[in-house]
């Protein structure tokens, strides 16, 4: 499946400044390794040493947070917008 | 009001650097609320060899938050939002009795210039560091109050406002921010979504998003709620606090502030314990503390406590440490208890507080029933917002009033109906 990945521009730095990556996979977690292997200074700001997300990375799955679908394990589908938040503030 | 700042302060405003507080990366004076190393949060970086004020130079400065200037995160004069802090700490004995406790006060930021909550404090630090950094453009992500205080505080500073709310946010709220003009956008969603695409757009067009990214020194208007509890105790700590939480932000600059003062040696003894509140319709950091974990699980929030319905809040897991390490505990009301708290302190104490100060009240009480306060405890409650903004809430709650005919009969049948 061929998705779109946005970055926030303190994590696009790391991807050759490239705010948005299309990328290819089943589940969210297969992107995010994709994307991994072709930017590796990226790699670990996206996962952490167990291969999860941080707490202070959000990762939104069209409009839905991740953590409330099964994470990087999420499915995805054809056209999906994923798109990485840093450390989100309160209001 | 107005105010003005002593003379010694004539340089112009900068702002300090900033230190991740996970990884203790520096970085220069910029708007940027993230770690470019891990992600993590960034908070100012003052120098611990600057010289402090004592106790009487602070009194004799002017009623407002600049007064604790030396642990804001600035250097130089700030021009912006001067009249901002020094609400009233309020003594309540009949709220005292009600927790079983020696004494209990109400730090009412109901009345906090100008906008009616205490997010007066932390705008007035953001608005001088968006001057600072040369930002043209302010705003912020908001469940209300942060919306009123960004609109209020920017209309008088002249800078143009992007203010982001949920789009069924309570009326008071709505009008409360509209009428400043600023370019007020209800967004379809939780406030959570509201963030996410705040975070989004302060990326995009290198906008001052208050609580975005200039988050760092957003949050530390917050302590100056500490600041003001020690000084109207007369330079001495409470023994426990009790706050609402959304973000989680406040409970965390509480215990900064309380340290802070406690290093400084404006106050001595033990620093208070820390309590927080929470809606049980959205109770993250309670259900954080209650587990003992160390991560947030967000959740959908589903409260009339609109003003601290925040899902997924960023400071969740610093907010929990700071209350375990406090000695502190945590509470989460239904809204019942929430109105019922809200009634209770306008009945008891004369302030009306808005949804987020009801579970604020409605926690010290299920605390107490708990037994998690002391008998000789001397008890702050931190009022954050004004209940007129949320008069939704009470709806159907209070007793109608009679209408009657202006004839002293009708008087007279309903006072006889009352004996």
């Amino acid at each position: 499946m061929a998705v779109t990945f946005s970055l926030p521009t303190v994590l696009a730095r790391l991807a050759d400044g490239q705010s948005t990556i299309e990328a290819t996979g089943v589940t969210l977690g297969d992107v995010v390794a994709q994307i991994a292997d072709r930017f590796p200074r990226l790699a670990p700001r996206l996962r952490d040493e167990r291969g999860g997300p941080y707490p202070f990375v959000t990762f939104y799955l069209n409009d839905e947070d991740i953590r409330f679908r099964n994470g990087f394990d999420t499915p995805v589908t054809e056209g999906d917008e994923i798109t990485v938040v840093a450390a989100i503030a309160g209001g | 009001m107005t105010t003005a700042l002593a003379p010694e302060l004539e340089q112009a405003l900068r702002v300090l650097p900033q230190r991740c507080r996970l990884c203790g990366t520096h970085h220069a004076p910029a708007p940027e609320a993230v770690c470019g190393e891990c992600l993590g949060p960034l908070e100012p970086s003052y120098d611990p060899d600057r010289p402090l004020p004592d106790a009487a130079i602070i009194a004799a400065r002017p009623a407002n938050l600049w007064r604790y200037r030396e642990w804001l995160p600035f250097e130089g004069e700030p021009t912006l939002s001067l009249d901002s802090g020094f609400t009233p700490l309020v003594e309540s004995p009949a709220l005292a009795r009600r927790l079983g406790v020696a004494r209990a006060w109400l730090k009412n930021d109901a009345v906090s210039h100008p906008s009616l909550s205490f997010k007066d404090r932390v705008v007035a630090t953001a608005i001088n560091a968006a001057r600072a950094l040369g930002l043209e453009t302010v705003g912020c992500a908001s469940t209300g109050n942060l919306a009123n205080a960004v609109a209020a505080q920017a209309a008088r500073a002249g800078l143009p406002a992007w203010i982001f709310i949920p789009h069924d946010l309570e009326l008071g709220k709505v009008v409360g921010t509209a009428v400043y003009g600023p370019r007020l956008v209800r967004v379809r969603g939780s406030y959570d979504d509201v963030n996410r695409l705040c975070a989004q757009a302060a990326d995009r067009y290198g906008w001052g998003l208050v609580n975005i990214n200039l988050r760092g020194y957003y949050g530390e208007g917050s302590k100056t709620v500490a600041f003001e509890i020690c000084e109207q105790l007369g330079w001495r700590s409470p023994t426990a606090v009790v706050a609402p939480m959304a973000g989680g932000s406040l409970v965390t600059k509480l215990e900064k502030g309380f340290a802070e003062f406690a290093r400084a040696g404006l106050v001595s003894g033990p620093l208070p314990r820390l309590y927080g509140a929470q809606a049980a319709g959205c109770a993250p950091i309670v259900r954080l503390v209650e587990s003992g974990g160390e991560q947030v699980e967000p959740v959908l929030p589903d409260t009339i406590a609109r003003s601290i319905a925040i899902g997924n809040p960023a400071d969740g897991g610093f907010a929990a440490k700071a209350i375990r390490g406090s000695g502190g505990w945590v509470a989460a009301v239904p809204d019942a208890d929430i109105v019922a708290g809200i009634r209770l302190l306008a009945e008891t104490t004369g302030i009306f507080t808005e949804t987020a100060g009801g579970a604020t009240v409605a926690g010290a009480l299920t605390l107490a029933q708990g037994g998690r306060f002391r008998a000789d405890d001397e008890v702050v409650l931190c009022i954050t917002g004004n209940g007129l903004k949320t008069v939704e809430a009470l709806q159907g709650a209070l007793p109608e009033s009679p209408v009657i005919a202006p004839r002293l009969r009708e008087l007279e049948a309903l006072h006889g109906r009352d004996l």
